[in-house]
């Protein structure tokens, strides 16, 4: 199973206001006996803002980052939604439009990259990682508490399943929930799952970026769910963050925990908890310590 | 007397070669192709707070109006969930189309003025390409710069709260090879 070779890709989130991501992503991997090295000297992939700006540039930005696990032949796991968008949108326009490629050769072999991107090696997130090479199976088997009464909400926001994914359906994605139903947690279901969370829109447009993250933490109490979890860095800074100042926006109570998948699987799987970096986080998930079986 | 203003376009006054910029732009071709169902306008999680919706966007790019589009709020609140891209059934290429006219829009500083989120673009833009990473904390600080004042001290508790919680740096994160991106920026 474990001969694939990859790169982790950060991205500028999962060092900073992601960190708990990183961790536990980390420890999960470790814990798989799967061999995760950080990308060289990588940059940032331009997010969804670098490219209202300049595109052929945001290309040569996530190209750069390409070529250079493209000479170890490893592909790049990209937990945070906005990179694995912008780099596997990337490698579409290289294939799809001749003039756009033909630019960003020249300006590959110009600035003595080694490599242009060739296709050899892709783009993947974690969490299709996890399905498909490590497999469901393999999961089951190594948790070591599981979760049973734990009533998830797993939301999987935009960029993750629109419009690159072809690990699971745009619509109506099942993969985060088949990894939370793993750890032996119960997922509530919802046509918000998918809805956007207002991305950067709350740290411009705060009554618009706000109305759009709290809609889907009231969906999530409505479900009754005890917990969200989710795969993006900026989803649960939205989700999390801005919690208490949505809760007076809206005269709502909300105070719900919101988590990565990462770290869901980190405490079923046992890893200490220091090592998930729950520290991190200003609602801690109680829940998951009070009702989960050693 | 009482004043009249006219609300309609003369045939005239209209700009086809808008209309050509967008079709020629990398996913605008299919944009002859919408059938005005409104799918995409009724997907979209923030048409509710636009000055026009995508469907609407969409006629007025083929019609050529340009000012208004250029202007528009729309195109900037549109935070590329792709949703409407992933329903159109006509297969058109929505989102990268409203990337399209973002980048128009700056190109001819057409952006709505004081409207943060052009210059949250700008700001970006501006760090990533300096230093080839991002830094979270400098990111809203100039953003704020720029645009509020008051956000700063409305938002100094939020700050130390994520100081407190290590997710916050105000260290400017740079890459090693800053000359290979630079060249590669530069070239073409």
């Amino acid at each position: 199973m474990n001969q694939k070779k990859y790169f982790y890709y950060p991205g500028c989130s999962l060092k900073g206001t992601g960190k708990s991501y990183e961790k536990s992503l980390l420890a999960v991997f470790k814990y798989l006996e799967m061999d995760i090295p950080e990308l060289p000297d990588w940059n940032c992939c331009g997010a969804t803002t670098y490219m209202s700006i300049d595109e052929l540039a945001s290309f040569k930005m996530a190209v750069r980052n390409l070529s250079i696990a493209e000479k170890e032949e490893r592909d790049i796991i990209a937990p945070c939604s906005a990179c694995y968008m912008v780099l596997n949108k990337t490698i579409h326009f290289i294939k799809e439009y001749p003039d756009i490629r033909e630019k960003i050769c020249e300006a590959v072999k110009k600035a003595n990259l080694k490599e242009v991107y060739e296709g050899k090696v892709k783009v993947r997130h974690p969490l299709d990682v996890l399905i498909n090479d490590v497999g469901i199976e393999k999961i089951k088997s190594k948790v070591k508490r599981t979760l049973g009464g734990i009533r998830v909400f797993s939301y999987y926001g935009c960029l993750l399943t629109r419009p690159f994914t072809e690990f699971d359906n745009p619509r109506y994605p099942v993969n985060l929930d088949r990894i939370v139903e793993a750890t032996g947690a119960e997922t509530v279901e919802s046509a918000l799952k998918t809805k956007c969370c207002g991305g950067s829109l709350s740290g411009t447009i705060e009554e618009v970026g706000f109305r759009l993250s709290y809609l889907i933490l009231r969906e999530a109490k409505r479900k009754g769910a005890h917990l969200i979890v989710t795969v993006c860095p900026l989803c649960q800074f939205n989700l999390e963050v801005y919690q208490d100042r949505m809760e007076k926006m809206f005269k709502d109570k909300l105070s719900i925990p919101v988590i990565y998948f990462t770290q869901l699987l980190g405490v079923a799987f046992g890893i200490d908890e220091k090592e998930l970096g729950f520290n991190h986080h200003i609602i801690y998930p109680e829940i998951l310590y009070q009702k989960a079986a050693v | 007397m009482e004043k009249f203003k006219r609300t309609i376009k003369y045939e005239s006054e209209l700009n086809r070669d808008f209309t050509k910029e967008v079709i020629n732009s990398p996913g605008g071709e299919g944009i002859l192709e919408c059938i005005q169902c409104g799918t995409c306008s009724g997907t979209c999680p923030l048409s509710i707070y636009m000055d026009y919706p995508p469907r609407r966007i969409i006629a007025m790019v083929r019609e050529g109006f340009k000012d208004e589009v250029l202007s528009s709020k729309t195109i900037w609140l549109c935070a590329s969930c792709y949703s409407c891209q992933v329903e159109c059934p006509q297969n058109i290429k929505i989102t990268y189309i409203m990337y399209a006219l973002k980048r128009m829009a700056i190109k001819e500083g057409k952006y709505p003025k004081k409207f943060p989120i052009p210059i949250l673009a700008k700001t970006f833009y501006d760090i990533v390409s300096r230093n080839g990473r991002q830094s979270e904390a400098k990111l809203v600080m100039n953003l704020w710069l720029k645009t509020s004042l008051l956000k700063i001290i409305q938002n100094a508790s939020l700050g130390l709260k994520l100081l407190s919680k290590g997710r916050l740096s105000f260290k400017e994160e740079k890459i090693k090879d800053k000359s290979t991106l630079k060249k590669l920026l530069k070239e073409v």
